[in-house]
């Protein structure tokens, strides 16, 4: 898994379970931000070349590369559209969140 | 050399609660991806440690610890000085500071900890005001800012001063290895820190990173105005090694740089006589960098 | 020098040099120190160790207390036993690292020459600088000489390391009366002290394997349960106290009494309750007034924090005045030892009559004949007569 997932973290139920002073496992994330969102970005694949200039600057690092064509991580975008902006190709549109529930 | 097909896919800060569009974001996470997983980040008070350590939510995936705002210098010393004194090798130190907790509270500390040559690096992630605190004045503002503390008025243009150059601050200290970079250029910063991450002593890299929230431009515009940045001159990629400066990227011409300035709400009440000044500034800055450094 | 003894051996050593001889003995990984009188023989007695390869340890020169702080925190982090040592102003600096630390419980041991603060300026010795640390969550003790000094270093970071507790702990040694005094001073073999403190494996610092987040923001949903959490780490020490000294006694021979030494308090009419070294002079007084018959007592506050409530509550059965001899002052009230002890032993039922002294102040000195004034107010006081309940003692006008 090369980024972390959200999980049900197990919060401390009692004295006992409370760490050694406030330091907390690394890597956990146990919400969405995909609630920040006013605009989606949308990736058309047939005109994306993989430069790959998207991938590497999301500041969320939300774009996957790994199956060989890019994926959005929706439950992390904050849809700020610096993806859609700096595609050469101009395969990232931004669309109003919820417009396909129009 | 970055090669970006490379790159490992692991995202190792993920999930963080900056505003959307952080110059910060861009710059963490990929320095993160060139450092990779025996790494320990030191964090001051800044939006990096507060958008990434809400209890239990913790969205650096290697150790990290968030530190007194004046101490990052220091407790990278401390960190250093630990592992080597308990035989600890190949675990890259690394600050990840704002320009608050780098030029101004944090500078004593910093200052102290390369004059020491003790082995980390720092990075040093410059949005030009104390962002986290909602927007106030630092020694990186640039002149005719508005900030909340520097605020323009009809008494006054904003901030007053012209930025700190900590750039040339480092190499009055003649340390190993430092770097001027900007979130809008990643190849160059994520070589910049595989560098720093090679460099036997303190490494230092000073990263332009654009704020929607605090600079006043919409969200999908943190490259370009980092681009816009660099173009006009107002910031330069150079590094210094071997005791010698190397300039990166030289504009043929500098663009005017009115066209970045009032790109941004923070400037958008510069008169032409401000922007006039700012210009004038700039050119003197790159006399002095054509005479010193590109002889 | 000792090393390579089995033994103890005796030197002839001043406060400061038996502290660095004690943190020798320690074997910490990791000394950031910043010079400030009267602490400064410490620190430049541990870098010729250094320098002579008599210490194998990191020591880092940093350029403010707050980073000599803030640098052994980063060298606990990782997993280093840390030192520093300060005084007064640079005590003062370093006061918001002193709660990063111990909230953050990493178990630094710290050695504090007590001196007065600035401003007036004045290099000699009070407690005002550490007494002003009280609520930093550091567990506190004050000692009265070189030997207590170099042995409370070596119990410190017992006590700091002891599971389940994970707390810095400063040691106070009088600046000048005590940093500067020469005294035989017994210094315990390499062997014994690795024997009674083993390396440092922390269970507060960084594993590859497990990474964390150290000291992270806990939102207000969080933090009251990990301030409950320090707070009753504090209040487990008191046994810790006790075992470390009684463990130590049995090793070396000297058990130095736990968080309250009595002397001469079992049939005691009025007792004075002193810190540091002054306990020392006052013991001579008591001496030389038992003699003429009079029932006076001492009790050494070994440890202010955490404070020895218990102890306190019980002594009030037993006495007809207290006094404290307080080396500081919170102005606008009284001192702060005074307050705790009184406070300790208020109850509805009563409490013995009491008197704040307020003395040795910038490194005035307590004579003993001070003290006897002292304890001839707490006796009057206790035979009915009105006595202040708080006095300025050894002033040049009594106003």
């Amino acid at each position: 898994m090369s980024k972390p997932q959200i999980v049900k973290y197990k919060m401390p139920e009692c004295k006992k379970d409370m760490p050694l002073g406030p330091s907390s496992e690394a890597g956990v994330i146990i919400e969405p931000n995909a609630g920040w969102r006013v605009m989606k970005p949308i990736i058309d694949n047939s005109k994306c070349v993989m430069c790959l200039r998207c991938w590497l600057l999301c500041p969320d690092g939300v774009i996957d590369r790994e199956k060989g064509i890019l994926e959005i991580d929706y439950n992390f975008c904050k849809g700020c559209g610096i993806c859609s902006r700096e595609c050469p190709q101009k395969a990232i549109t931004m669309v109003k969140e919820g417009k396909q529930y129009d | 050399m970055i090669k970006v097909k490379d790159l490992t896919d692991k995202e190792y800060l993920y999930g963080h609660k900056a505003c959307p569009g952080c110059g910060m974001g861009i710059v963490g996470r990929l320095a993160a991806k060139v450092l990779g997983e025996k790494t320990i980040i030191a964090l001051p008070a800044s939006c990096m440690s507060t958008v990434t350590t809400q209890y239990p939510q913790m969205n650096f995936s290697v150790p990290s610890m968030t530190m007194a705002f004046p101490g990052t210098g220091a407790v990278l010393s401390g960190m250093s000085a630990g592992l080597k004194s308990l035989g600890i090798k190949d675990v890259n130190v690394v600050g990840f500071a704002g320009d608050g907790g780098t030029a101004d509270i944090g500078i004593q500390a910093l200052s102290g900890a390369v004059e020491r040559g003790d082995d980390f690096i720092y990075v040093c992630y410059d949005n030009e005001a104390y962002m986290n605190t909602g927007i106030q004045r630092s020694g990186m503002t640039p002149y005719g800012a508005t900030t909340t503390t520097t605020p323009s008025g009809s008494a006054s243009i904003g901030e007053k001063h012209f930025k700190k150059n900590m750039f040339e601050i480092m190499i009055a200290h003649r340390i190993p290895y430092a770097a001027t970079a900007c979130s809008s250029y990643p190849t160059d910063f994520m070589n910049k820190i595989e560098k720093a991450k090679n460099t036997k002593g303190p490494a230092y890299i000073h990263v332009m990173a654009p704020c929607p929230t605090g600079w006043g431009f919409p969200s999908d515009l943190t490259v370009e105005i980092g681009k816009m940045l660099v173009e006009c001159g107002l910031w330069y990629l150079a590094e210094y090694e071997n005791g010698k400066v190397k300039m990166n990227l030289v504009p043929k011409e500098l663009k005017p740089v009115k066209d970045y300035l009032l790109a941004q709400k923070r400037f958008k009440h510069l008169k032409e006589e401000d922007i006039k000044a700012i210009e004038e500034n700039r050119n003197r800055e790159w006399e002095l960098i054509r005479e010193n450094w590109m002889k | 020098m000792t090393s390579g003894n089995k033994v103890s051996k005796r030197e002839f050593l001043n406060g400061d040099e038996a502290v660095a001889y004690g943190v020798r003995l320690c074997r910490p990984n990791v000394v950031s120190v910043y010079p400030i009188t009267p602490q400064t023989i410490v620190v430049e007695k541990i870098s010729e160790f250094v320098a002579n390869k008599l210490m194998d340890c990191e020591y880092i020169h940093v350029e403010s207390e707050h980073s000599a702080m803030a640098a052994a925190m980063g060298a606990s982090m990782v997993g280093a036993r840390a030192f520093t040592a300060t005084s007064s102003q640079g005590l003062a600096y370093m006061h918001e690292m002193l709660h990063y630390v111990s909230g953050s419980r990493f178990p630094i041991v710290m050695m504090n020459a007590n001196r007065t603060l600035a401003a007036p300026w004045n290099i000699f010795g009070d407690q005002r600088d550490s007494m002003a640390q009280r609520d930093t969550g550091w567990i506190q003790v004050y000692v009265e000489n070189g030997q207590e000094a170099l042995d409370m270093i070596i119990q410190a970071y017992r006590l700091a390391e002891h599971e389940g507790i994970y707390l810095p702990v400063m040691v106070n040694l009088d600046g000048f009366v005590n940093t500067h005094t020469y005294e035989l001073v017994s210094v315990p073999s390499q062997k014994e002290v690795d024997e009674f403190l083993p390396a440092f494996v922390s269970k507060n610092a960084v594993d590859f394997n497990n990474p964390r987040s150290y000291c992270m923001s806990a939102s207000t949903e969080w933090n009251m349960e990990f301030r409950q959490q320090q707070h009753e780490a504090m209040m487990k020490s008191k046994k810790v106290i006790e075992s470390i000294d009684r463990e130590f006694g049995d090793k070396f021979g000297r058990y130095h009494g736990g968080m309250v030494k009595e002397y001469k308090c079992d049939d005691a009419e009025v007792v004075m309750v002193t810190t540091g070294s002054v306990s020392g002079t006052s013991r001579l007084v008591v001496d030389s007034m038992r003699e003429k018959g009079l029932k006076v007592g001492l009790v050494k506050l070994r440890f202010f924090r955490p404070f020895p409530v218990e102890y306190f509550r019980e002594l009030k059965s037993r006495v007809k005045a207290v006094g404290v001899i307080d080396r500081n002052l919170s102005f606008g009230y009284e001192g702060a030892v005074g307050s705790e002890v009184k406070s300790a032993m208020y109850d509805s039922c009563g409490s013995p009559k009491f008197i704040d002294f307020i003395a040795g102040i910038a490194g005035r000195d307590i004579k003993k004949d001070d003290i006897e004034l002292m304890y001839n107010k707490l006796l009057n006081l206790s035979m009915g007569q009105e006595e202040a309940e708080l006095q300025f003692i050894g002033m040049r006008w009594q106003e």
